[in-house]
């Protein structure tokens, strides 16, 4: 039996690998917006849909992922009360960065994978960045965007983890 | 024969190029969305029913999590006291010979005060109604900065509303449901506030951008700051009301002058909504409505003044005043009224 062929692909539930990733992203975004200071310091609001948007564009290519994305982005916008649009171009261009390069990033060393999910993260921030410019007529603090991109960053775990548990399911897609 | 089993089995799927036309697709929608969507200036009624439905949800969510949280953050402030009340003793010590000496120039300020008061018969600072509530969620990146709070329409809360915390001025109501209304921060990029300075009465625009120190943008000089200035709003444009604290000047470390925020000095939980509008409901209109006056009863001059007539109104006898002829115009100016005060 071929190993390209269609019997080697491992069934993938799209539940599974998009819908309770997209529960989560929701559900820790709620509960990091909690208003609480522990002493003196925000709790940190890393932007966990951008991990799922680096995994899910590794794991495969999908007609559904760029409108899961969408929804995630509208939900952000939605519930930090952001310029309607903005989240969902942002998850949306680090999709599109990641698709173009995937074959590049797949199967490689864990911090080179890491390296390429911090350019993805940069890819949205930097479309965050020139879309909240233009909206609000001032470009936005850079120590807090900095602050925001780092958290963000610190996510890569959880991406790797949705990864690895993915990847080889459909050998079609490697 | 199923299509798997022939001879295009082992094509690769061209998946990349669909999921990329569904990706152009969304990008496409989320670029309409942005364009049409402009705060402050047009709200289309299914975005703000979006947005109300949203807040309507987290709200009760936020609250059953910030309970917990608020708790844990009661005893983590509790840990913090006692492993720094040493420091803390010594900065209350200092602080203490700092408000000693600030009594003194209280106590002189407000004997000054109280006379400029009766002098200028003017009225600062009107009670204004207001609400409090607790603030359940709060977004805090570098594109948004706005809270969640329990209070909505059903208290009398209305978009543009002032909110306070019991240090200064937090942000002010940008969108109102029945229970629940979302507050703009004064960090927020589309966050503009009047202000002025309170040592040089000089005005600026305090505009957020994400960080947690505003800027002061559009001071006419520079001579007229120094860091250290209390900061206060101006009034201009009838947003806010006149004089709600809001922080003190420092140097940016872009160069610029910022303001760190009094709001920043604790957790903003509990904040209070102003129900304020517009200047209109702080006048006391009544007072200000035209009144009609009491019609003036005046006495016939005896003849020996006007001398001989030959009315048949005889002395003595009263009657309603006739409307006055207009003054022939004078050439000379007229003296100014006395004030009213100046010979009680």
């Amino acid at each position: 039996m071929s190993v390209t062929g269609i019997s080697a692909a491992r069934p993938m539930n799209p539940l599974g690998w998009l819908g309770v990733p997209m529960l989560l992203c929701v559900a820790a975004t709620v509960v990091l917006a909690t208003p609480i200071r522990i002493f003196g310091l925000a709790m940190p609001e890393p932007v966990f849909p951008l991990a799922a948007a680096f995994a899910w564009a590794l794991i495969r290519p999908s007609l559904v992922t760029p409108f899961a994305l969408l929804a995630l982005g509208l939900f952000l916008d939605l519930f930090w009360w952001g310029p309607l649009g903005l989240w969902p171009l942002c998850l949306l261009a680090s999709y599109a960065a990641v698709l173009a390069v995937r074959r590049l990033i797949t199967g490689n060393d864990y911090f080179f994978v890491w390296a390429w999910y911090a350019a993805s993260v940069a890819v949205a921030f930097g479309v965050g960045f020139v879309v909240a410019t233009i909206t609000a007529g001032a470009p936005p603090n850079l120590l807090a965007l900095g602050s925001q991109y780092i958290w963000t960053v610190a996510l890569f775990p959880f991406a790797h983890r949705l990864i690895r548990r993915y990847e080889d399911a459909d050998v079609r897609f490697r | 024969m199923s299509l798997r089993d022939g001879p295009f089995g082992d094509i690769k799927v061209p998946l990349t190029w669909s999921a990329g036309a569904a990706l152009v697709i969304a990008a496409i929608i989320a670029g309409a969305l942005l364009m049409s969507h402009q705060r402050e200036m047009t709200r289309p009624a299914a975005y703000e029913a979006a947005r109300h439905a949203v807040d309507s949800v987290a709200a009760p969510v936020g609250g059953v999590l910030s309970a917990p949280v608020h708790w844990v953050g009661g005893a983590a402030d509790w840990m913090r006291g006692y492993f720094f009340a040493a420091s803390e003793n010594r900065k209350l010590k200092a602080e203490l010979v700092q408000a000693q000496a600030w009594h003194d120039q209280l106590a002189a300020a407000q004997v000054e005060n109280e006379r400029l008061r009766a002098v200028l018969g003017i009225q600062t600072n009107p009670p204004l109604p207001h609400v409090a509530a607790e603030t359940i969620s709060d977004s805090r990146g570098p594109f948004a900065n706005t809270r969640l709070a329990d209070v909505g329409s059903d208290k009398g809360v209305t978009e543009g509303n002032p909110v306070l915390s019991e240090h200064g001025l937090v942000g002010r109501i940008v969108g109102v449901s029945d229970h629940v209304s979302r507050i703009l921060l004064l960090t927020d990029a589309e966050s503009h506030t009047p202000v002025l300075l309170e040592r040089t009465n000089a005005r600026a625009i305090l505009s957020g951008d994400g960080g947690s120190t505003p800027k002061l943008d559009y001071l006419r000089t520079s001579q007229a700051v120094r860091e250290g200035d209390r900061v206060l709003t101006s009034g201009d444009g009838g947003v806010f009301p006149r004089g709600l604290p809001v922080g003190s000047v420092v140097r940016g470390v872009d160069g610029g002058w910022r303001v760190a925020l009094d709001s920043d000095a604790a957790p903003i939980d509990y904040v209070q909504v102003l129900l304020f509008t517009d200047f209109a409901q702080i006048a006391n209109e009544q007072a200000l409505a035209p009144k009609d006056l009491p019609t003036a009863m005046t006495e016939e001059p005896s003849p020996s003044i006007v001398g001989p007539t030959g009315g048949a109104v005889q002395p003595g006898a009263t009657h309603a005043a006739t409307p006055p002829k207009p003054a022939p115009p004078r050439h000379a100016p007229p003296r100014p009224a006395p004030h009213p005060r100046a010979n009680p």
